[in-house]
């Protein structure tokens, strides 16, 4: 099927094998299809019977012939073709009445990457040879240096004017604090896993520590939320410095099998532990975070007053979630702010050289023990945090929530972003945990949708979103930048 | 002169394997002593002891610094660096490869500076004299960038520069630590004769301005014979030759282990 890519690979393109290639995939593409779309068994009252869609078949042949032939087109230097299709599918995919938000999603997607590929082939034929790489990498170090700052600006603007718009409603605050609290996890791993280079496994079972200190302080001893939140980092942290222990001897697989086991006992501890931790019943009726005493609710309990009461506006049960909004974007910017204080500080300089070369740091006299620890310690201080948040938010835990697929989630994305980089995290938390959230229409295909994305970043990208190390020093500044 | 380090009797084996045997030899403050022999006589593994890579099976390793006394033998790896003020480069250079070349040169003064930030605690708050030292520290190591050549290139990532610049990064780093005895395993491979008389002046410079003992393992008997003040021989393990160049030069038993005896030529290895 590589006939015309293979062909035309010196920069003509040739027109009748282009064809014949789109061709023969949308009939590959169709024979594959035919029983997976094609047909469909529907309980028609009486039994099960056949649906037919090949209307949709057809239209999803038709995306790929298109597709295919644009794609030879970019190969063959015919970018105008390219950008006509890819313009042409995501025209059909917002405006043209397609029987299923499948093929809208599936078409759209490609006329994008149409779009993206026909750009990419005309601006890199525009210098030749030698010239053209010199520009290349003089354009990405112009995007590093100049764009990235205002870059993370930006999106930390957005985020502070988020709940104030006409659209944020109850659903897209719930997203937001969800896909703040990944980017806080996120930014907490990337200290363990892209600072100091030490794969962990388990990560979750920090942010359960610090759920269940939060939930067991607030229902049986009456903390509030403010006076948990330093004891639960407290608390997490020390069950770093008991984990990391045992670990510091191992290195790559060997530590993440054991920061694999440690996430696992934590769980199956709160599972079984009835007596102390109310096993999977989990712990209810956690109290919310307050704002200055004054809780968020219609009707304030005894002795107390309500934040509308305080405020003189009416009720709204939005201002709960506004008011969580802007506390996890606090803590996660206190992570951010920490981690970009400690990468220039020694130990922050330390962990990194750790990672790169553990003899090596040996030899200058840098002890290993207490610079893993502290990684640990500090990674660990975060999720705690979180997970405080986290109780506050659900005023509910019960140990389903810290399965391992969410420290699975959370390593992907601290490995999406981009090890070590903090906007990477931002980026790959909106990919992985906001993009599944709005495809929720997609159904089934949903987790087709994440998969396939988190292929393409590691085909495209496979140092992650965003590669670029940025030095904590230079040396014409005197300091850092 | 008081010796900056002595090497007593010291062995070391890996299971049957004796890879040092014995070996005795002292090093003064200011003095390049080189420690040559054909392959496999255990001069990376005298190092290795030395700079507390392995613990030594029999021995005693004594080092002088200021006015106090290091047992090497007893002492953890990195202490030995940080306390005994022992520093060492590597056979296959092992840079910070993603880092630039100045941060190669702060991680190596790592100590001094977390003392400086409060061991991070006052760091993170940005209170206490943490800038400063950093300032500092930073003059440090732009003083050793010019004299390695390097000062160009000082925020470039340390894993782009070419080999011979990697090696002479990788002796400014070991000398960012403040060194009482510097350790070079082989500065010289893989050089080219030019950069290989650069780095004859550059270990001079430091024995003689720094007044920093050097202990060099060298195969380059060009880089040996023209720098070192003395040379130690080893061969299978033992110690065969003692002595200044002139002296080692013209002693049968290291022509012999060199050059391989005329009557036993299957004793002949290299």
């Amino acid at each position: 099927m590589s006939l015309a890519i293979s062909g035309s690979s010196t920069g003509v393109l040739d027109w009748p094998a282009a064809f014949k290639d789109a061709l023969v995939t949308a009939l590959v593409a169709g024979a594959l299809g035919l029983f997976i779309v094609g047909f469909r068994t529907a309980d028609f009252g009486k039994g099960l019977g056949f649906e037919y869609q090949f209307v949709d078949l057809a239209i999803a042949c038709g995306v790929i012939f298109a597709g295919r032939f644009a794609l030879s087109c970019a190969r063959g230097g015919t970018s105008v073709v390219t950008l006509l299709l890819g313009a042409g599918l995501l025209a059909i995919a917002l405006l043209a009445p397609l029987p299923s938000a499948f093929l809208r999603t599936v078409s759209g997607l490609a006329g994008v990457a149409l779009l993206v590929a026909g750009t990419w082939t005309s601006v890199r034929g525009t210098s030749a040879g030698g010239g053209r790489i010199a520009a290349l990498s003089a354009a990405s170090d112009v995007l590093g240096t100049r764009v990235f700052p205002w870059f993370g600006a930006a999106l930390l603007g957005v985020a502070v004017v988020l709940p104030f718009m006409p659209f944020a409603d109850q659903k897209v605050m719930d997203l937001g604090i969800l896909i703040l609290t990944y980017v806080m996890l996120g930014w907490g791993l990337n200290i363990v896993v892209g600072l100091a280079g030490l794969l962990d496994l388990g990560y979750v079972a920090f942010y359960a520590v610090g759920a269940y200190a939060y939930a067991m302080l607030s229902t049986q001893h009456g903390w509030s939320f403010w006076m948990c939140l330093p004891v639960a980092g407290m608390l997490a942290a020390t069950f770093g410095v008991v984990l990391g222990f045992p670990v510091l001897r191992l290195r790559g697989d060997y530590l993440a099998i054991v920061t694999l086991g440690f996430g696992e006992i934590i769980r199956i501890v709160l599972l079984n532990w009835t007596d102390f931790t109310q096993g999977p019943a989990g712990i209810g009726g956690i109290p919310s975070a307050t704002l200055f005493g004054r809780v968020f609710a219609e009707n304030a309990p005894a002795g107390g007053q309500t934040f509308h009461e305080w405020m003189e506006i009416p009720f709204s049960a939005n201002h709960r979630l506004i008011f969580l909004y802007f506390v996890v974007l606090a803590l996660a910017l206190l992570t951010n702010f920490v981690t970009h204080r400690l990468r220039r500080l020694p130990v922050g300089r330390a962990w990194e050289a750790l990672r790169e070369d553990e003899v090596a740091c040996q030899a200058l006299g840098i002890n290993p023990t207490n610079t893993k620890l502290t990684a640990f310690a500090i990674g660990a201080m975060f999720a705690g945090f979180a997970g405080t948040f986290f109780a506050a938010k659900q005023r509910f835990v019960s140990p389903e929530s810290f399965v391992f697929i969410e420290s699975a989630i959370i390593l992907a994305i601290v490995v999406l972003g981009g090890m070590g980089s903090q906007v990477g995290v931002v980026l790959a938390s909106i990919i992985l945990i906001g993009l599944p959230e709005w495809f929720r229409d997609l159904g089934l295909y949903r987790m087709l949708v994440f998969g396939v994305a988190m292929v393409l970043i590691m085909v495209f990208k496979p140092r992650g979103l965003i590669s670029r190390r940025e030095p904590t020093i230079r040396l014409e500044t005197g300091g850092g930048p | 002169m008081t010796p900056l380090i002595e090497v007593e009797h010291l062995t070391m084996r890996f299971g049957g394997l004796t890879a040092v045997d014995d070996v005795s030899f002292t090093a003064f403050p200011g003095q390049i002593t080189a420690i040559i022999g054909p392959n496999g006589a255990g001069k990376t593994t005298v190092f290795n002891c030395i700079t507390g890579f392995y613990r030594p099976t029999e021995g005693r390793l004594t080092l002088r610094g200021g006015d106090r006394e290091y047992l090497l033998e007893r002492m953890v790896g990195f202490r030995i660096a940080a306390r005994a003020r022992v520093a060492r480069t590597f056979q296959n250079i092992r840079l910070f490869a993603g880092m630039t070349v100045l941060e190669n040169l702060l991680v190596a003064q790592h100590n001094a500076l977390m003392r400086a930030s409060g061991y991070t605690l006052l760091g993170v708050l940005g209170i206490g004299a943490y800038g400063r030292a950093e300032r500092g520290a930073v003059e440090r190591a732009r003083a050793w960038l010019e004299r390695v050549k390097l000062i160009g290139q000082a925020d470039r990532p340390a894993g782009e520069l070419p080999y011979g610049s990697q090696r002479r990064l990788e002796i400014a780093r070991a000398m960012c630590t403040g060194p009482a005895l510097l350790c070079l395993d082989e500065p010289a491979a893989g050089l080219n004769p030019p950069e290989s008389a650069e780095l004859n002046e550059l270990l001079i410079s430091i024995r003689d301005q720094d007044r920093v003992g050097i202990l060099l393992i060298e195969h380059d008997m060009s880089v040996v014979m023209s720098i070192s003040d003395r040379v130690v021989v080893l061969d299978y393990g033992r110690k065969i030759a003692d002595g200044t160049p002139a002296e080692v030069r013209a002693n049968p038993a290291v022509i012999r282990a060199y050059l391989g005896d005329e009557e036993a030529p299957e004793a002949a290895h290299g």
